[in-house]
């Protein structure tokens, strides 16, 4: 029995949202007498952190402090309109979604503001910590509460805002072929090592080292949250993961967590991650998004590997001890590959 | 089918109730004593979501006669914060960013828990295998491992 040691190499080009049919994201934002502002979202955070990530440019946006944001995504039936979470879309539609509204708000804001201190709004500014007052004289000031307390009792108005983000259905050119499915790319590229048994098929990950291009980090430990977990689920679809562990008949697919697997803590290597930034144009404050493509370098890179170090090249997933041990028997044994 | 009378101690406090036979202690938790933060996973003891102490132990719930805890201490993640103040644990998966979808998590906590009360030091390795019979999703474990070992040297620190 040997262990062989191989390395594979993988890059990525990630589109950021869909387009099937036009791929729009809704957001209301509104100030209530307290001063505080909410979003109404439909999108829903599954944990990645998107109402983080939009209360983040809700703030920015409006020029008020972030704990004075609260990001509201309970109902589907009620709030306004998104297409979902999928895609790595949250950060990109959504985010550009309610970067409108909290500018629409923000002009409602400044005008009751101006209003209350007997200037024009276009001499006004937010100190981002809950003041509006004119420029170059901050002592001529009001607070934000304030002004969302004149604005409910005595102005007559709401302090709120309206915002949609739509990439328009792409439709394919009949000339040529060409379409444009989205309006911004994310990349990674991504190194794995692995150890693969030739006597049982068995593949350990070593290590893995990354490089992801996400647009703006709008917030780095978000960002680095998803890719470490992403990378597990890579790894985890690479080699484990399958409703299919013996044959393909629903009836023989796994029953609990014993047959269905992925890795266990016990698995995991080091991974050693660089985040590049080159914000998106489109991007709200340049975010795209890490989203889905944590995890897609992973499995190439991994296949790659294995074959680097057994020279058997494993086309489908995931990548059983049972695949690579017929494939290693089929060549009639491990044929290791030079070493880049 | 006729009901047994069950008392055992649910995080300090005792508890009195009638059970049917054969109900499982998550079931006696979340649905009769409202105490949530025990998940149901997968029902069979295979994701760990379930995880409680029982005097002093990490056990499974969802696989735990409810009878079998009679006279005994039960401890769940509603009972480990002291007042207002989180335990240790809980304020390193916050800082460390150790929880996504957040499933997980209260087994996970109780899982470590019943390390760190045995063994205040862990080694990475012991980490591991603490928490090696729970499943988490979203982290690909690192985050959690770092938060166990970054709670106990926390209180090694307060000691």
């Amino acid at each position: 029995m040997t262990r062989h040691r191989g390395r594979g190499m993988a890059a990525i080009n990630y589109p950021i949202g869909m387009n099937l049919g036009g791929d729009p994201s809704q957001a209301l934002v509104h100030s209530n007498p307290s001063g505080k502002f909410t979003v109404a979202l439909s999108s829903i955070d599954l944990g990645q952190g998107m109402k983080s990530v939009t209360r983040q440019i809700c703030a920015e946006t409006l020029g008020v402090p972030v704990e004075d944001v609260y990001v509201d995504t309970a109902d589907s039936d009620t709030g306004p309109h998104c297409m979902g979470s999928f895609a790595s879309r949250g950060t990109h539609r959504v985010g550009n979604a309610v970067m409108a509204a909290a500018k629409e708000a923000r002009g409602v804001m400044m005008e009751a503001a101006a209003e209350e201190l007997e200037v024009n709004a276009s001499d006004l500014e937010t100190d981002g910590r809950g003041n509006i007052h004119v420029k170059g004289a901050p002592h001529r000031s009001i607070s934000v509460k304030d002004v969302a307390i004149a604005a409910q009792f005595r102005q007559g108005k709401t302090i709120s805002g309206r915002g949609i983000f739509l990439v328009p259905l792409s439709d394919v050119d009949p000339e040529t072929g060409e379409m444009s499915p989205a309006t911004c790319y994310a990349h990674a590229c991504l190194v794995a090592e692995v150890d693969v048994d030739d006597e049982t098929g068995e593949v350990g990950v070593v290590r893995m080292d990354s490089a992801y291009e996400l647009g703006r980090a709008l917030n780095p430990r978000l960002v680095e949250q998803q890719l470490v977990g992403g990378a597990w689920m890579g790894m985890s679809h690479a080699l484990y993961e399958t409703t299919e562990p013996y044959y393909p008949d629903p009836r023989q697919g796994p029953r609990d967590f014993v047959e269905y697997l992925m890795p266990g803590p016990g698995d995991i290597c080091p991974h050693d991650i660089a985040v590049l930034e080159r914000p998106a144009p489109d991007g709200p404050f340049g975010g795209k998004g890490p989203g889905e493509m944590c995890a897609n370098p992973v499995l190439p890179a991994i296949a790659n590997a294995i074959f680097n170090a057994v020279g058997v090249r494993i086309d489908e997933l995931p990548i059983t001890p049972e695949k690579v041990l017929r494939a290693i028997k089929a060549q009639g044994g491990a044929r290791p590959q030079t070493r880049r | 089918m006729a009901k047994t009378p069950l008392q055992f101690r649910h995080n300090g406090r005792d508890v009195a109730l009638f059970v049917d036979g054969g109900t499982n202690l998550l079931a006696v938790l979340r649905e009769m004593l409202g105490d949530v933060t025990p998940k149901f996973g997968c029902g069979q003891g295979g994701c760990g979501a379930c995880t409680v102490l029982i005097d002093g132990d990490a056990h499974l719930s969802c696989l735990t006669l409810a009878e079998t805890v009679e006279g005994r201490a039960v401890e769940t993640l509603d009972g480990i914060k002291s007042g207002p103040n989180l335990h240790p644990l809980q304020r390193a998966f916050a800082e460390g960013f150790a929880a996504q979808c957040g499933y997980c998590t209260p087994g996970m906590l109780m899982a470590a828990k019943a390390l760190l009360d045995r063994n205040p030091q862990p080694s990475r390795e012991q980490v591991v295998e603490a928490i090696s019979g729970n499943i988490c999703r979203c982290t690909g474990y690192e985050p959690i491992i770092n938060a166990v070992l970054a709670a106990a040297s926390s209180s090694r620190a307060s000691a």
